[in-house]
């Protein structure tokens, strides 16, 4: 169960009486306004009071809100796109979206995690948990991107990469190890957005870039807070407990240099307004590539490595 | 730099004592074996052929011709999330150190093996679990950093849980910066071999173990992305006995060789040797790496 939702319910509730009193208001001579300013004032204090300072937590469960936009959002926001699939051997993975975009105007390949949103969808998309021939798929979208001077716009989502038995069989750790090691050289302008959940490695095999930005109530961890809880405690139920700990929000991450800017999302989260923070984020991307657009290649390849060489205990 | 204490220790004969802490049960087949002969043995079972965990200034006892130059001994942790559970992060810390004599989860150094100077770094599965944190990400970066300075090939052994869950995102992103200085590495020209042992997961698979030229594995070493158990969760059927060994690898193609402990020496030798013309200096005229580190650069 969704702890934002829940707490979302009485707020719905509320701003469905103070719509049906205005359009009372509208057919009625009476004059209502001063209930509806009473109830108006009630709901932006329990709206701060829900969202003004959040838990950990219900951070998380912000990222996983069943309305969050996803990374199909992003690329369908995008002003033209060209799905390639495959990683040509073995099989397309659906949980990664990715091709020839335009953004802005700018051409580049977009690479997306996707969750998917109802039920046949998520099925489809193995709930954004890619398998090894996703991050293949990556591996050689990359590759070709660098090949056309194409830069890399990634968009993160996942709870982490898939723990079945075929993604082990197929060597998951190679092609996640592979994915990064791609990244590390590619001699074009890599930009990622955490714009939900950065689950561990299997998120990390996207966001090696020379711009990692995240939403604001995105979050991004070493491991999912059931997966961290199961690793410590041996008890995924101890994921809140696991979520304080870990400092996995926007502010966190921003504090330790591993997000280069938070983007802000309306109060009440991205849900609230989809369409506008797929936009703001967009935009930020694109500022973001017009800054890297003027650095040479040699120049992006030292600062990348010195971006990442510092995070940690220093030589 | 003088040979460590512990590796002229191990040198020395074993002294023979009567305690029972001199004996130890192989956990695969029961069999108590005397500490000095299992020590003898390469830390194999004399019985069954299990293959223990090693501890790392074992392994590199074991390995190395002759003296062994460690790097990166001073990084010590910090507390970057401030951590508590039971006990604090710090603590845990102090008591693996008293525990498994060691600084941390790695021990990087200059040494050679079969009269090839490399750059050699093993994992200690007893230091928390081998996991990665910010100092064992620093150690292996700065191997491959000076591995690379010195045109020497990079051997190293891995042990590993995955990433260190006290050091949170700081751990995480030790996979990319390892990944950069491998990548560095190999891109002049470094030649690197890794050796998967018991058990090698999560993010160090999925980062530096996976990237070397050629990868080795200990026999029945276990070897994956996700563990064992949350695989089994996740599917909820339990997995068949050979499942992410070594040898289910091999089998799958993820690695390039399974080797028994007593063969390894000679193997990486064999292997290194090929790599002898990678690691000329760009001026082509052959001059190999130095034959032993230089004093000035022990320290970092």
């Amino acid at each position: 169960m969704n702890v934002i939702v829940e707490r979302e319910k009485g707020l719905l509730e509320l701003e469905q009486r103070i719509s049906e009193l205005k359009s009372q208001a509208a057919q009625q001579p009476v004059d209502m306004s001063g209930e509806i300013r009473a109830l108006e004032a009630k709901y932006a204090e329990i709206q701060r009071d829900i969202f003004g300072t959040m838990t950990p937590w219900q951070r998380v469960h912000m990222a996983r809100h069943p309305k969050r936009p996803l990374g199909s959002d992003y690329i369908g926001a995008l002003d033209q796109f060209d799905e390639l699939h495959g990683d040509r051997h073995f099989r397309d993975d659906h949980a990664i979206v990715a091709g020839f975009a335009k953004l802005r105007g700018r051409r580049v390949m977009a690479i997306a995690q996707d969750k998917g949103r109802d039920t046949k969808q998520k099925v489809f998309r193995n709930f954004g948990m890619p398998s090894p021939e996703g991050y293949r798929k990556v591996i050689r979208l990359v590759k070709l991107a660098a090949h056309l001077g194409l830069p890399v716009v990634t968009f993160v989502d996942t709870s982490g990469a898939d723990p079945g038995i075929g993604s082990e069989e197929r060597a998951q750790a190679e092609a996640i190890a592979q994915s990064l090691y791609e990244l590390a050289d590619a001699r074009v302008p890599i930009v990622a957005t955490i714009i939900g959940e950065g689950g561990s490695g299997g998120a990390l095999a996207l966001a090696l870039a020379d711009r990692v930005l995240m939403l604001e109530h995105a979050v991004y961890s070493v491991a999912s807070p059931e997966g961290a809880a199961a690793i410590l405690w041996g008890d995924a139920a101890r994921a809140e407990e696991a979520a304080t700990r870990l400092k996995l929000t926007s502010d966190d991450l921003l504090q330790f240099g591993i997000a280069d800017e938070v983007i802000p999302e309306p109060l009440g989260g991205a849900h609230r307004d989809p369409a506008g923070t797929v936009a703001r984020v967009l935009e930020a991307v694109d500022r973001a590539l017009e800054a890297l657009g003027s650095v040479a290649p040699e120049e992006l390849l030292e600062r990348r490595y010195r971006k990442f060489r510092r995070i940690g205990t220093g030589p | 730099m003088p040979m460590p204490e512990w590796l002229r220790l191990r040198r020395a004969q074993p002294v023979p004592a009567e305690d029972a802490a001199q004996w130890t049960k192989c956990p695969k087949c029961g069999t108590m074996i005397y500490r000095p002969d299992l020590a003898a043995n390469l830390w194999v079972c004399t019985t069954c052929g299990h293959h223990f965990r090693m501890h790392a200034f074992d392994r590199i006892s074991m390995l190395v011709d002759g003296d062994f130059t460690e790097i990166g001994g001073e990084l010590v942790p910090g507390d970057p999330l401030g951590w508590t559970d039971k006990v604090s992060y710090p603590q845990k810390l102090q008591r693996d150190r008293e525990k498994s004599k060691l600084t941390e989860g790695v021990v990087c150094g200059f040494a050679s093996i079969g009269g090839v100077p490399i750059a050699l770094g093993v994992m200690d599965f007893n230091f928390r679990g081998g996991t990665m944190g910010t100092v064992v990400g620093e150690r292996i970066t700065q191997l491959f950093e000076r591995a690379r300075e010195r045109r020497l090939p990079c051997v190293v052994f891995t042990a590993s849980g995955g990433a260190r869950m006290e050091e949170g995102m700081l751990a995480l992103m030790q996979m990319a910066k390892t990944t950069l200085a491998v990548r560095r590495f190999q891109d002049d020209g470094g030649y690197y071999l890794s050796v998967l042992t018991d058990p090698t997961t999560g993010g160090v698979s999925a980062s530096f173990a996976f990237q070397a030229d050629v990868i080795l594995a200990e026999a029945k070493a276990a070897i994956g992305f996700a563990g064992r158990r949350v695989i089994e969760q996740t599917i909820r059927q339990k997995l068949p006995e050979n499942f992410q060994t070594a040898e289910f690898l091999l089998e799958k193609g993820a690695i390039d060789m399974v080797v028994e402990r007593k063969e390894l020496k000679d193997r990486l030798a064999r292997l290194l040797d090929y790599g002898r013309a990678a690691q000329r200096p760009a001026n082509g005229r052959g001059v190999a790496a130095p034959e032993s580190p230089a004093p000035s650069e022990t320290r970092a």
